[in-house]
């Protein structure tokens, strides 16, 4: 098994997550990323997707959207402006903004409409599909 | 002398005076611990967010960004948090005093006001306004600073602001809050107090310094923004609290001294129909 370092994720609200696990896989602008400990120090940003810490006791899932992560030798720190655990997402309401967004779309609305339904859109699949393990 | 009546109404309306205090200082203790929590709660983002920005600019010295350098032209905007209630003390006060003290000239200022009491001096005094977010300071949301920062970078790109500005009263503790004026945009740091082994990791970036910072610092504003409001509301109530809790002292101060007077009043009374009394009984016999 791995080595273990520190992982951090702080969302405006509260210290979301913190605790030692030894792999944590994140989506970010340049694609999906996994990290041991030992990865080179390196600033990335996020996109929204899946948060997926193995630690100890299993596997946790979370959802994360907009923000961005540091690592350091030992130490992972996400910043994420909003982080849910799957039991804190509301299916239902993830639902009903992924047909808005989907709409919104298919419309063909101004640009930067587009650029807002696109995003929505893509948190709505970040929350359905975490919130689907519940 | 007053005549006992009159007294006693004072002293009754006093009273009633005293016990509006006293539910007033309950009131913001309870609302003061709630919020002081959520400044506490809020308080890991924003350090690790200027720690963050700060340790990027200081690694590449080189850097050369947009929200680094202030506009030719442009006026100089202020965020101006106070409350939409009164009867806090100098909470409001303070603020517009700091402000009109920068040392900024009226006419190059816009003020973006959260709270309608400074709203309303800085404006009756002729200073200009821009969008009002009073109602955020009710119960300040994390989408309510997005919204806020999203417009005033907004304006900072088009060249329509030089400057940000960020005037709040900063909460020590429950009895000391400070009124600060600091400097969102352009971002400048202090880079004196960056610790040796920050200095020695070297840091990737990915895709690129410039996008990491496109993204982060409008995050960083954001992030400040939120902080200073919920210190803002921390930091009324305890201002509130204070002020009520020196206003039911002094009620009490003045019901201790009425309560003499009326004593006196009274035993003054007493004696003069006893004298009174005394006379006429003489006059009979």
């Amino acid at each position: 098994m791995a080595e273990k370092f520190h992982l951090k994720v702080i969302t405006p609200e509260r210290v979301f997550y913190e605790g030692e696990a030894f792999f944590v896989e994140m989506n970010t602008t340049e694609g999906e990323v996994g990290i041991y400990k030992n990865h080179i120090p390196m600033t990335m940003l996020l996109a929204p997707g899946v948060l997926l810490i193995h630690e100890e006791d299993g596997v946790k899932e979370a959802a994360l959207h907009s923000g961005f992560i540091e690592i350091l030798q030992d130490r992972v720190s996400v910043l994420a402006e909003i982080a849910e655990w799957p039991d804190e997402i509301d299916i239902n309401r993830a639902n009903e903004a992924k047909i808005r967004a989907e709409r919104q779309l298919k419309n063909g609305e101004q640009t930067a409409n587009i650029i807002k339904a696109e995003i929505a859109l893509k948190r709505a699949l970040t929350r359905l599909e975490v919130g689907r393990h519940k | 002398m007053a005549s006992m009546r009159d007294i006693k109404r004072r002293k009754s309306s006093i009273t009633s005076t005293q016990q509006i205090t006293k539910a007033m200082k309950l009131v913001s203790t309870v609302k003061l611990q709630k919020a002081r929590s959520k400044a506490e709660y809020s308080k890991p983002y924003s350090n690790f967010m200027y720690e963050t920005v700060r340790s990027i600019l200081t690694k590449s010295t080189n850097i050369d960004h947009k929200y680094l350098h202030s506009g030719d032209s442009g006026k100089k905007a202020v965020i101006m948090m106070t409350s939409n209630r009164g009867l806090a003390g100098g909470y409001n006060s303070n603020i517009t005093k700091l402000i009109m003290g920068s040392g900024i000239p009226k006419e190059e200022m816009i003020i973006y006001p959260i709270g309608r009491k400074g709203r309303d001096a800085m404006s009756r005094k002729g200073y200009q306004m821009a969008t009002d977010y009073s109602d955020v300071i009710n119960d300040p949301l994390y989408k309510d600073a997005i919204e806020i920062s999203q417009e005033l970078l907004h304006g900072f790109e088009k060249g329509e602001i030089s400057e940000i500005y960020l005037a709040y009263t900063s909460f020590k503790n429950t009895v000391s809050q400070i009124p600060k004026m600091e400097q969102l945009l352009p971002v400048t740091m202090d880079q004196t107090t960056v610790s040796k082994e920050d200095q020695i990791i070297p840091m990737n970036y990915e895709p690129n310094e410039e996008e990491v910072l496109d993204m982060v610092i409008p995050k960083y504003v954001t992030s400040l923004i939120y902080g200073a409001l919920l210190e803002c509301v921390a930091s009324e109530n305890g201002a509130r609290m204070t002020a009520m809790d020196a206003a039911t002292s002094n009620a009490e101060e003045m019901i201790d001294t009425l309560s003499l007077e009326y004593n006196r009043a009274r035993q003054g009374s007493i004696t003069q129909e006893l004298t009174e009394i005394i006379a006429g009984a003489e006059a009979i016999s």
